[in-house]
């Protein structure tokens, strides 16, 4: 659809959120606590961290929880009886002040988690989702989502958009037709205006490089010593892959107590030696440096093959998160120049 | 609420098991749900998850044929954990089934050629699958040649159906073991697989050859085929590599950009040499 463009004030947002808590939808925002901001439950825009550039976690569990159940099942004397997860009665959540980068996070989840087999959970999950993310009028050192397509004030994944143009108030751009269901319950609390030039309002973030740029690169440099150089400093802790907000691989583990048990999908990530590991021993991805390897054709080569889009949105949470100050967009910067 | 979980089994009862080798089972696996049965179809080359609760998934192709129906087969080797679990399990048991995923070996394109399966230890059981298929329409094939081998003579699979084999005048089976593995009653021959082939230098004029077995069979095989003139189109392979999801999601089978559970397990030699060795 088109996007509509309103103005909100804070007051108003602040009624706007009440308004969800009271009918009945969780809102999950970025929260402050012991001075880590991470997505969490909130009743009142008091309790919302507006200032943070990017929370510890993104909100990709809201959709796609670090363990999912995905059915239950009680062993008896011999049979066993397995129930199904009533997907149909996942609860409405709001989630409110994402970043761009994070937003559009959910759209490369969704190619994942679709396809010819739909996982109907994580289905279920995203449609009772409605994002409202709030552009950047701050990056740090780590972003680098104008790289990848992105920008502090870019709309993709988000279904409204807040860009703050005064201390009191906030330029929306309604995005899908979820936004609009919110804007048509609300009108009340929207002002018209004319579209406006968000530039200014927004955080300054030069290109480094470009992804189809990376792309094109990597149809040389599979078998390049670049893989060993840049993973030397990789300790495999997989960190990268759980805060992305991108990431999507998954294992599938049972957790039994006494006759009854759960089978859950949790997160996964390839850089685990574990991940491929053969039950022979044998390990297709033996090495930290071709784990790593992985990791980035994942995300800039074989994602645009199959499923036509890019695996990276540039929140730069990986090098943030790192606990041996790998920086992907560095590494990235070093394959664009090679 | 309509089932359409795609992580939810189907419930098999385990109707036979045979003792194939040490630590090595075939299960006979039976839709408890009739629904189910009706509903299911499967072609050969397909794998699928097969699940202990409470232990997890593991997953191996459909050993059967789909020429056989009522009816799936498996067979696998005691080696982890849900492997362990199944190899505990009595005739009667439930398991759960998740499949058919995968693609197919092309048996329709393969119609009016000549077939050489080369198979060894373990790795027959997804040959077997295709064999039988082939045998069950066998007008449709020229001559069908079977080698397989294994490390020792105790180490063959499927002994009652190589002996059937051995004895139809339709098919020409050649066994061998590795040396050191045969014992004074052993008949067959005695020596590498890939030693073996270039000693029986089979024509590959109008023939297709479908090779699996470890990877270092795999390694030198390959280019005794080549040697033997064939093409790169006409030696099928299939892969395994360790898989969660079987379709395309939990992202650690990929080889490059193809995952092995969703554009494989079947691949042409042609395929494999555009692939990276990640498997």
């Amino acid at each position: 659809m088109e996007i509509i463009n309103k103005l909100i004030d804070k007051s108003a947002l602040a009624t706007l959120i009440e308004r969800f808590t009271k009918s009945g939808k969780e809102v999950f925002a970025p929260v402050k606590s012991k001075g880590i901001s991470e997505f969490a439950r909130v009743e009142t825009i008091q309790d919302i961290d507006f200032e943070t550039i990017a929370t510890k976690q993104s909100a990709k569990s809201l959709v796609f929880p670090k363990v999912e159940k995905i059915l239950s099942y009680e062993k008896t004397f011999d049979d066993v009886i397995v129930n199904n997860v009533d997907y149909t009665q996942f609860p409405e959540v709001i989630a409110f002040g994402n970043r761009p980068c994070d937003a559009a996070g959910f759209i490369p989840l969704d190619a994942i988690f679709a396809g010819e087999l739909v996982d109907e959970i994580f289905k279920a999950r995203l449609e009772k989702l409605t994002v409202i993310s709030i552009s950047c009028k701050k990056a740090d050192d780590y972003c680098f989502c104008t790289s990848v397509n992105g920008g502090p004030g870019n709309t993709t994944g988000s279904d409204i958009l807040l860009t703050e143009t005064t201390a009191d108030e906030y330029f929306v751009e309604i995005v899908t037709e979820k936004g609009k269901a919110i804007l048509d319950a609300n009108t009340d609390l929207f002002k018209d205006t004319a579209a406006i030039d968000k530039t200014p309002f927004l955080a300054k973030l030069e290109q480094q490089f470009t992804q189809e740029v990376i792309n094109e690169k990597l149809n040389g440099i599979f078998e390049s010593d670049i893989w060993d150089k840049q993973a030397m400093r990789c300790v495999g802790c997989g960190a990268c892959a759980f805060v992305c907000p991108a990431c999507g691989c998954f294992d599938i583990q049972d957790e039994t107590k006494g006759k009854n048990g759960v089978r859950h999908r949790c997160w996964d990530s390839c850089g685990f030696k574990i991940f491929t590991l053969h039950t022979s021993g044998h390990n297709p991805r033996e090495k930290q440096a071709q784990r790593w390897r992985q990791r980035i054709y994942h995300k800039f080569s074989y994602q645009p093959e199959q499923q036509k889009l890019f695996g990276c949105v540039g929140c730069g949470r990986c090098s943030r998160a790192c606990p041996s100050d790998m920086n992907i967009a560095e590494h990235l910067k070093e394959i664009a120049v090679l | 609420m309509e089932n359409t979980n795609i992580y939810v089994p189907y419930k098999m009862k385990i109707e036979k098991i045979t003792e194939e080798a040490p630590f090595v089972k075939t299960f006979r696996l039976k839709f408890v749900n009739e629904e189910d049965a009706s509903k299911f179809s499967f072609r050969t080359g397909q794998f699928g998850e097969y699940s202990v609760y409470g232990e997890g998934e593991s997953t191996f192709c459909i050993a059967s044929a789909p020429t056989r129906e009522g009816y799936i087969e498996c067979t696998f080797r005691e080696a982890g954990r849900v492997t362990k679990s199944l190899a505990n399990l009595d005739e009667g048991d439930v398991i759960g089934f998740r499949g058919p995923y995968g693609n197919i070996f092309p048996i329709e394109e393969w119609k009016g050629k000549n077939l050489l399966f080369i198979a060894g230890g373990i790795a027959l059981p997804p040959m077997r699958s295709v064999i039988w298929n082939c045998l069950d329409l066998r007008e449709n094939f020229k001559d069908v040649t079977i080698l397989y081998g294994a490390r020792s003579v105790s180490d063959l699979v499927y002994k009652h159906e190589l002996a059937e084999w051995n004895a139809r005048p339709d098919v020409n089976l050649v066994t061998t073991v590795d040396p050191g593995g045969e014992d004074p009653d052993w008949k067959g021959k005695v020596g590498f697989v890939p030693t073996i082939l270039s000693e029986m230098s089979p024509s590959s004029e109008n023939t297709i050859a479908i090779v699996c077995g470890p990877p270092i069979m795999i390694k030198f095989t390959f280019p005794v085929l080549e040697k033997l003139g064939f093409t790169d189109e006409n030696v099928f392979t299939t892969l395994e590599n360790r898989m969660k999801c079987g379709f395309g999601k939990c992202g650690r089978c990929n080889v490059g950009k193809v995952f092995v559970c969703k554009d494989g397990p079947v691949f042409t030699l042609k395929q494999m040499k555009e692939l990276p060795n990640e498997y």
